[in-house]
């Protein structure tokens, strides 16, 4: 094919707010276009992991090539690009609108305009593309489009008067939206003479052809048998294969040139060596600048994961591994806690990333693992002047070595019904938030902006968030920096032992609450012992707060006469069996679930 | 030089049954029923026949149930047939478990003249509004009456039945029982904690469920069980059972120790010849298997043969008695002696050392 004809290209992207029908949209789309024909469609064919097909969110960048024939006789290539919706992936979602020159934004008919509807408008506003509404959901009974329109306009501030009606679930007017991006969405500008450039927007690992990276070409153009460079890591390949996106397949070709969105594959073992947001340029012949706006993939929340048999350590480093291929930011690093022995400390983006690194060890390898508790990155000031970053709070110094310690602080915005208000911001100020403004959207719906530590975020809060509004809150937060706090670790002592995988970082004043609780729910998962296991919170060695699991005496004490015998014979085998899936700490057997339960303080209260 | 053997024989029959008993036991058989199951009892005995040569009999109890319920005659019987088929010791220890609503004094005489010397009465308690709470037949009056006609018969080894933590009892009520009986002045006493049993009529009752005292109560009792006994000379020698000196329970005292012992009757348990077993608890069933057995012996079918079949029939729950189970076993019934496990006792009981085996855990 010789140089595209840019004009008739359309990179875009779909932005919404979870399940206002995204991914549908995108099935709609690929299936008009007749990429594929609708009997080859699966549900939602872009999202092709398990995982992201259960919880309905796609976690991986997507792009998928398409033909359109359109309404004024011309043929168009669309290339869509799917994004997480997630907000611990907010940089994975920036690089990706950078691939496009426009956006479609969904916004639900009956819902109207939520908190990330909002977020990841204006964050594709702020990469400069260019936005237009679809209002989806229409053959909802609750649906109203026309006050939907008028949110768009009041709330947003772009214009909605002929955005598409749609019902992407049952396929209505699906045309419009097609017609739409053929005539709101600009063509790429890009000189395909000059030297190579392109943006690196996601990569996979594939065990054949070795990482492959999925880019977006501004300048020039790119075939097999030419050198690449990568310009944050200087890495230097031999492109092996060239190509685009068919629906969930490679489709390779001779050549792929500006304004095009595609992939290459130059035998790269490792996905470190292709980082989201990076530049590729020609090796013989290169550009002079890379493109704005690349940023390392910082984790943001922290834990410890550890095979729950000391026996599959091995395993879990093998897994991990693998992970690791295909998400470059999943860290690990290996570490050792008295309690639990031999594991890792791993670093996530947030935790819905935590929860799927969690469950694909469990499901895709089959790992039987213990997690400790989730904690935030704390910067540590110490008295001689250094400072340095604590991801393990057994890592935390002697308190007298400490001048003192930061904590990361987000930006929160949180949309709620108004009957709520009172409730979230209540909420939001247990939470050690600070207030920060409050706009009503119309009469019943409020945006309310507070500053919030990111440790009293990662947790629970969005759960708490979601009963305290009956479901009806949502929202989105952006790191804001780091602030100067009153931290202290709290250890836990089971039967007198500390017992390291148990203890975090947590600000002086919820110390007490929160050790208090914690002995509460240990108290409920250790088992009875022969003798008594007092449950202990502690700071620096000072008692805060105390449960005991009282012995169990009764049943050793009843009557063992000739029949009991076998009885008790069968009794001690299920015992047996119950010890295989205990830790010993000292002399208390702690279940698994113990340590998992002590993750989940809900706000019952 | 002959083994050691006790024989336990199982009298599935009471007047009522209590609202706690997870014994296997039926009200309301008929005489006729009593003497069938008697008659096959010693079909029972008969059959072990072959191996008891080898053996010399030292304890001998009759439980149940009730078995005190049963007419003496029956009792006598059994007796007879098991002095037929093996030798017991001149010094057995003969006991049966007798119910106070059951007994009059003319039985108790009777029992003596059968060569039984050891009584065990169950009294429960002296409260009389926890024993209608728990079914019993007799109140403590009656109870009293029982245990003074025992000693008028003769009886110098008696044993009484207590019990905690029953629905509405308070401290001070099983105090107060516990001083009543050391005034009586029994040889031994055994007290355990109420133990709610599935299925069980007391396990379907939610009310009397929520009057069993907490625990906090449950451990004083047994503290107090302690105190108010060993002030009145009983030693206590297991986790629940109380002596004078030289008057322990010999028969039970085989079950703490591995020792080989032959239970008739249905539901009755074994330790014999290196396996444990226990005996199936339909009444007819056994009663069945046993009559015919008993026609085969008259037509004189080779008693080996008889055994094994008859052992296929009425045995459940086999158990073949390897090392690492006898050891295991040996920590943890004997462990219940307050006098615990020795090391020469474990050599000599198991083959091995127990240092060897169990030393890090007793270290820990």
């Amino acid at each position: 094919m010789s140089h595209l004809d840019q004009s008739k290209i359309r990179n875009f992207c779909i932005v919404a707010h979870i399940d206002h029908g995204k991914s549908t949209l995108a099935d709609r789309i690929i299936e008009k276009t007749g990429t594929l024909t609708e009997r080859e469609m699966k549900a939602q064919v872009l999202d092709n992991m398990d995982i992201e097909r259960e919880r309905g969110i796609t976690i991986k960048s997507q792009a998928v090539r398409i033909i359109y024939n359109a309404k004024d006789g011309e043929e168009y290539i669309f290339n869509l690009i799917d994004t997480p919706g997630h907000v611990d992936f907010n940089y994975e979602v920036s690089r990706s609108l950078a691939c496009c020159e426009g956006a479609i934004l969904i916004v639900d008919a009956s819902q109207g305009v939520e908190a990330q509807t909002l977020a990841n408008c204006y964050l594709a506003i702020d990469h400069n593309l260019e936005v237009f509404p679809v209002i989806n959901k229409i053959d909802l009974p609750s649906a109203d489009p026309d006050r939907v329109k008028k949110e768009v306009e009041d709330v947003i501030g772009i214009p909605a008067e002929d955005a598409p009606l749609i019902s992407a679930k049952n396929g209505i007017n699906i045309e419009d939206v097609l017609e739409k991006i053929v005539t709101d969405v600009p063509a790429p500008t890009g000189d395909p003479e000059a030297p190579f450039k392109a943006l690196i927007f996601d990569s996979i690992y594939d065990s054949y052809k070795g990482v492959i990276i999925f880019v977006r070409v501004f300048d020039g153009n790119i075939r097999k048998g030419s050198r690449i460079k990568m310009f944050q890591t200087g890495t230097e390949v031999d492109v092996v294969e060239v190509g685009f996106f068919g629906a969930g397949q490679f489709i390779p070709c001779d050549e792929i040139s500006a304004g095009m969105v595609g992939y290459i594959t130059a035998s790269l073992k490792d996905v470190r060596e292709t980082k989201v947001g990076d530049t590729v340029t020609d090796a013989e012949n290169p550009c002079s600048e890379a493109l704005p706006g690349y940023k390392e993939a910082k984790p943001m929340v922290y834990c410890g994961i550890y095979p729950a048999d000391g026996a599959h350590y091995q395993n879990l480093k093998d897994s991990l591994e693998k992970l690791q291929l295909n998400d470059a930011a999943l860290s690990y690093e290996p570490e050792t806690s008295q309690a639990l022995g031999f594991g890792f400390r791993c670093g996530f983006l947030g935790l819905l990333h935590l929860e799927v690194i969690e469950e694909r060890l469990e499901r895709e390898f089959g790992l039987d693992i213990i997690t400790t508790a989730p904690g935030v990155v704390y910067k540590v000031h110490k008295t001689d002047g250094t400072c340095f970053d604590l991801t393990n709070p057994s890592n935390l110094p002697d308190p007298s070595e400490i001048e003192y310690m930061e904590e990361p602080v987000v930006e929160a915005e949180i949309m709620v019904t108004s009957e709520f208000t009172g409730a979230i911001m209540k909420l939001c100020q247990e939470r050690r938030g600070v207030y920060k403004s409050m706009e009503y959207m119309e009469e019943n719906r409020v945006i309310l902006k507070y500053d919030m530590p990111l440790n009293e975020i990662i947790y629970d809060f969005f759960d708490a968030l979601k009963s305290r509004s009956r479901g009806y809150a949502s929202f989105d937060y952006e790191l804001k920096g780091y602030e100067r706090s009153k931290l202290v670790k709290l250890d836990i002592l089971i039967n007198r032992e500390s017992v390291d995988a148990l203890s975090f970082i947590v600000f002086a004043d919820s110390a007490y609450d929160r050790g208090r609780r914690m002995c509460e729910k240990l108290k409920k998962e250790i088992p009875r012992h022969l003798f008594e296991v007092p449950i202990q919170a502690a700071i620096g060695g000072k008692v805060i707060a105390r449960e005991t699991v009282k012995a169990l005496r009764k049943d050793v004490l009843a009557k063992c006469y000739g029949g009991d015998i076998s009885r008790k014979r069968k009794l001690l085998e299920k015992q047996k069996e119950g010890k295989k899936k205990m830790r010993e700490i000292g002399s208390v057997e702690v279940p698994q679930s113990a340590f998992l339960a002590v993750l989940k303080l809900d706000d019952e209260d | 030089m002959k083994k050691d053997l006790s024989i336990y024989i199982h009298i599935p029959f009471c007047l009522h049954k209590c609202v706690y008993c997870d014994f296997l036991s039926f009200a309301g058989r008929s005489i006729s029923d009593q003497v069938r199951y008697v008659s096959a009892i010693n079909n029972e005995i008969r059959l072990y026949k072959p191996f008891a040569s080898r053996y010399l009999v030292k304890t001998i109890y009759f439980g149940g149930g009730t078995p005190s319920l049963i007419d003496e005659s029956l009792i006598e019987s059994m007796l007879e047939t098991i002095r037929d088929t093996f030798e017991v010791d001149r010094f057995a220890e003969i006991t049966i478990e007798a119910n106070p609503g059951t007994l009059k004094y003319a039985d108790l005489l009777q029992y003596r003249e059968f060569g039984i010397n050891r009584l065990s009465i169950g009294m429960q308690t002296a409260d009389d509004e926890l024993l209608k709470k728990l079914g019993r037949i007799h109140d403590f009056e009656g109870f009293e009456k029982c245990f003074q006609d025992a000693r008028r018969a003769g009886f110098e080894n008696i044993s009484v039945d207590l019990m905690s933590g029953i629905p509405g009892q308070a401290i001070h009520s099983y105090v107060d029982t516990l001083t009543r009986v050391t005034e009586l002045n029994p040889e031994h006493i055994s007290s355990y904690s109420l133990q709610v049993e599935e299925g069980t009529p007391l396990a379907n009752n939610a009310e009397l469920l929520s009057e069993i005292p907490d625990e906090s109560i449950d451990r004083e009792m047994y503290a107090m069980t302690k105190r108010v006994l060993s002030a009145s000379g009983y030693e206590r020698y297991e986790f629940s059972n109380y002596a004078k000196p030289g008057y322990e329970s010999r028969h039970n005292h085989v079950y703490w120790t591995g020792g080989e012992y032959i239970g008739l009757g249905t539901s009755a348990a074994s330790l014999f010849k290196g396996e444990r077993f226990t005996n199936i608890r339909d009444v007819e069933e056994y009663m069945q298997v046993l009559t015919e057995a008993g026609d085969e012996i008259s037509n004189g079918t080779s008693p080996e043969l008889l055994y094994e079949a008859a052992a296929k029939q009425l045995r459940t729950d086999i158990t073949v008695m390897y090392v690492n189970n006898r050891m295991e076993e040996f920590m943890f019934l004997g462990l219940r002696l307050i006098k615990g496990v020795s090391r020469a006792d474990f050599r000599s009981g198991v083959g091995n050392d127990l240092a060897s085996v169990f030393g890090p855990v007793v270290n820990k």
